[in-house]
C-alpha cells in the first residue's frame, strides 16, 4: 500500500501522469475525551468513525486522538489535527468549547464539529443529541422499579446536559412513584473507573436500588452487580455484557448517520454551519433492548413513552413544571423552548439538593 | 441533608477496601525508598499489574493467579527500573517519569482485548466467628483476602525494618551506600531486590483496583492512585505505621465526601472533592514535624568505584 503510494507520487512527479491527479482523500479528525476502549461516550464515536471509513472507503482517511483532557491542552491537540491536514474535525466532549472555536478561527478552511456545546461559527457546526428523552424512559423504569424509593444518580459535571438529564430522569420517575427520591453525587470526571465504581457503592450503601449514570465508564454497572438486587442502565452504549441485569436498558448515542451525512457534506462543498440537535424520533439516541427483568407492564408503557416521544406527540419537558424553589416554570400542557433547556441551570421541583456552581 | 443515611459500619468497611491500592503500593515504595532509591514508577508498575492480573484472571478464572501474575507483572517492570538506574546509572527521576509512562502504554497495548469483559469474582472471605461481632465484624472481619493480605505486608515491613538485621542492612544501604559498600555489602543486589519487591506490591494494589475495587479493565484505570501512594510515602516520613494510617485517612475521606454527598450535606461539592487530598497531607505533615527525614542517600546514584 504504502510502497504503491511512493510510486504512484514519484510517478506524478516524473511528470508522468498526464490526467489531473484526483484532489487528495478527504481527512476527518476526531478528538476525543476518553479511551476508545472505554465502553461508552468515546467508544460509539468511534465506532461512528469506522462507521465513516467503512461507508467511503479509500475516499477517506481518519486520523483519531484519544484521552485528550479537556481545557488548554485540547487547544493544542486540535491545533495539530488541523497542521496535520484535517478538513474537518470532530470534537466530541463539551470541554473542548472554547479551544474549538479558538483554532477554528485560526484555520478558516477547516471545518470543525463540536458535540454538545452552543457556539458556532463560519465554520463550526454544532451537534448534540437529545439525550433526555432516553432519559426520561430511564426515569420512568427507575421510579417503576424501585423498592427503596431511592434512585441513586452518578453525574459528571454540573453543565446544562447533565442538568437536564437528572430533570427529566426525575420527572417521569416521580410521575410513576410519587414517593421516589434521587440521590445525586457528582464526580467530576466523564471517565475515571475507581471513582464511579465508588460513588455507586456509595449510593447502594445509601439504600439506592437503581443508578442512573452519567459517566461514561462501565464500573457502576460492575458496582450493581456486585451488590445484587440492583439495576442500571448503559450509558452512551449499550453495555450489553450486563444483560440482563444489571442493566436494564441503555441510551445509545448513534453518531454514525450524522457523520456520514457531514462527511458527505463537505466532499460534496455543500458543508455549512448547522445546530443540529436529534433524538429517539431521527435515530440519534437509541433505546437500547429493555430486559425480561424489567416487568412486561412497565416495559410496554417505556415502549409507548418511547413511541410518543419518538413521533413528537410528547415532550418529557411539558408543563406543569416548576423550578426547584417553587417557582413556576412551564404552565399546563407548556413544553420547554430548547433555548431553556440548553442552558439549563436548575433543578425541577422535588430534586433536593443544590447544583455545584 | 440527612445524615441517618450512612452507616458507620458500611462506611469504615468501604474504606478498608478504598485505601487498599494505595497502601500497598506505598508499602512497596516504602520499601524502595529506604533503601535509597526513587522510584517514580508507581503508576506504571500499578496500571501493568492491573491488567496483567486482570487478564490472567480472565485466562485462567483464577483470582488467585491473577495477583500472582500481578506481583510479577509488576516486578517485571520495575526490573527494568532496576537495569537502567542501578547497572546503567541513569537518572532516577527520569527513569521513573518514563517508567508510568511506558506502563500505561503498555497497559492499553496489553489490554486491548480485554476491554468489556468481566473477571470471576474474589469471594469475600468472611473470618470465622469474628465476622459475626456486630459492628466491628463488619467493618474488620469481612473483607476479601487482599485487605488482610495489605494489612498483614504492612506489619511484616514495620517488623523487618525494625528488628531485623535484613532490615537493618537495608536501611544502611538507604543511608550511606558507600559505608554500606565498605562494609561487604552488595548495595546494588540489594536495592534491585527492593526496586522489584516495590513493583510486586504496585503490581498487586493495581490488580485490586482492576479485579476486585471496580472490577473491570480500563484504560488508565488507577488514574493518579500511584502519585497519591508516592506522596504518602513522603508524608508519611517513611514509616510503615504511617503510611497505613495516611491510607486510611485517604481512603476515608474520599468514601466520606461521597456519602456526604449522596446525604445531600449543604457543602459545596468541590471542597469535598479537594478534602482527601488536603486533610491526608495537613495530618502527615503535622505528624512529620518531628525528626524524621529522608533515608540520606535517596536518589543518589552509586557506583562502587565512588
Amino acid at each position: 500500500m504504502k510502497l504503491t503510494h511512493i510510486l504512484a507520487s514519484a510517478a506524478m512527479a516524473l511528470g508522468l501522469a498526464t490526467t489531473a491527479v484526483a484532489q487528495d482523500k478527504t481527512k476527518v479528525g476526531f478528538i476525543y475525551v476518553g479511551p476508545v476502549g472505554d465502553g461508552g461516550w468515546t467508544y460509539e464515536h468511534d465506532q461512528a468513525r469506522k462507521a465513516v471509513v467503512e461507508h467511503f472507503g479509500d475516499k477517506v482517511e481518519t486520523v483519531y486522538q484519544e484521552s485528550v483532557p479537556e481545557g488548554a491542552d485540547a487547544e493544542r491537540a486540535i491545533t495539530q489535527m488541523a497542521l496535520q491536514g484535517a478538513d474537518l474535525i470532530f470534537t466530541t466532549s463539551f470541554g473542548y468549547m472554547d479551544a474549538t472555536i479558538n483554532v477554528a478561527k485560526k484555520f478558516p478552511d477547516v471545518k470543525f464539529e463540536h458535540a454538545t456545546g452552543y457556539k458556532t461559527a463560519e465554520n463550526v457546526s454544532v451537534y448534540s443529541a437529545r439525550f433526555y428523552e432516553g432519559r426520561a424512559i430511564q426515569g420512568h423504569i427507575a421510579g417503576s422499579m424501585t423498592q427503596s424509593n431511592i434512585i441513586g444518580y452518578i453525574a459528571s459535571f454540573p453543565i446544562p446536559e447533565v442538568i437536564r438529564g437528572i430533570n427529566s430522569a426525575y420527572i417521569h420517575a416521580k410521575k410513576v412513584n410519587p414517593d421516589v427520591e434521587f440521590k445525586i453525587i457528582w464526580a467530576y470526571t466523564w471517565f475515571d473507573p475507581a471513582k464511579e465504581a465508588d460513588a455507586a457503592k456509595v449510593l447502594i450503601e445509601q439504600g439506592a436500588d437503581v443508578i442512573l449514570q452519567h459517566t461514561d465508564s462501565t464500573a457502576p454497572l460492575a458496582a450493581a452487580q456486585n451488590a445484587g438486587n440492583v439495576i442500571g442502565f448503559g450509558q452512551a452504549s449499550d453495555m450489553a455484557e450486563y444483560k440482563p441485569s444489571p442493566r436494564v436498558s441503555s441510551i445509545i448515542d448513534n453518531w454514525a448517520p450524522y457523520y456520514i451525512d457531514r462527511v458527505q457534506a463537505l466532499m460534496d462543498g455543500t458543508w455549512e454551519t448547522k445546530d443540529t440537535w436529534d433524538g429517539i424520533g431521527p435515530g440519534m439516541v437509541g433505546i437500547g433492548e429493555i430486559t425480561d427483568v424489567v416487568p412486561e407492564d412497565v416495559k410496554a408503557e417505556a415502549l409507548a413513552l418511547k413511541e410518543t416521544i419518538a413521533n413528537g406527540e410528547y415532550h418529557p419537558f411539558t408543563g406543569p413544571l416548576n423550578k426547584q424553589d417553587g417557582t413556576p416554570w412551564l404552565a399546563e400542557g407548556e413544553v420547554a423552548d430548547d433555548g431553556t433547556l440548553l442552558g439549563m441551570n436548575f433543578y425541577v421541583e422535588g430534586l433536593t439538593g443544590e447544583i455545584p456552581q | 441533608m440527612d445524615l441517618s443515611s450512612i452507616t458507620p459500619a458500611l462506611l469504615l468497611a468501604s474504606l478498608m477496601v478504598a485505601a487498599t491500592p494505595i497502601l500497598l503500593a506505598g508499602i512497596g515504595e516504602l520499601v524502595v525508598e529506604r533503601a535509597g532509591v526513587l522510584n517514580l514508577g508507581v503508576e506504571g508498575m500499578m496500571i501493568t499489574g492491573a491488567i496483567c492480573g486482570f487478564a490472567v484472571t480472565i485466562e485462567t478464572g483464577s483470582p488467585l493467579m491473577g495477583f500472582v501474575a500481578a506481583a510479577a507483572g509488576g516486578a517485571g517492570l520495575a526490573l527494568l527500573f532496576g537495569a537502567l538506574t542501578q547497572v546503567a546509572l541513569a537518572n532516577q527521576v527520569a527513569s521513573g517519569l518514563a517508567l508510568t509512562l511506558f506502563g500505561l502504554g503498555l497497559s492499553s497495548l496489553l489490554g486491548q482485548d480485554y476491554v468489556g469483559l468481566k473477571p470471576v469474582q474474589t469471594p469475600a472471605f468472611k473470618i470465622p466467628l469474628l465476622s459475626d461481632i456486630p459492628f466491628l465484624g463488619r467493618v474488620l472481619f469481612s473483607h476479601d483476602l487482599m485487605v488482610y493480605f495489605g494489612l498483614g505486608l504492612v506489619a511484616a515491613v514495620w517488623a523487618l525494618l525494625k528488628y531485623s538485621r535484613a532490615g537493618l542492612i537495608l536501611r544502611a544501604v538507604g543511608e550511606n551506600h558507600d559505608a554500606a559498600h565498605a562494609l561487604g555489602y552488595k548495595v546494588v543486589r540489594i536495592r534491585i531486590l527492593a526496586i522489584m519487591f516495590g513493583g510486586a506490591c504496585a503490581g498487586l494494589g493495581g490488580a485490586y483496583i482492576s479485579l476486585i475495587r471496580v472490577p473491570q479493565w480500563t484504560e488508565g484505570m488507577t488514574s493518579g492512585a500511584g502519585w497519591i501512594a508516592l506522596a504518602l510515602v513522603v508524608f508519611a516520613s517513611w514509616k510503615p505505621g504511617r503510611v497505613l494510617l495516611g491510607a486510611w485517612l485517604f481512603g476515608g475521606v474520599t468514601v466520606l465526601q461521597l456519602n456526604l454527598q449522596a446525604a445531600g450535606l449543604a457543602i459545596p461539592v468541590e471542597y469535598l472533592s479537594m478534602s482527601p487530598y488536603l486533610i491526608t497531607i495537613l495530618v502527615l505533615v503535622i505528624m512529620s514535624a518531628d525528626k524524621s527525614r529522608a533515608p540520606a542517600s535517596l536518589g543518589r546514584i552509586f557506583h562502587a568505584s565512588g
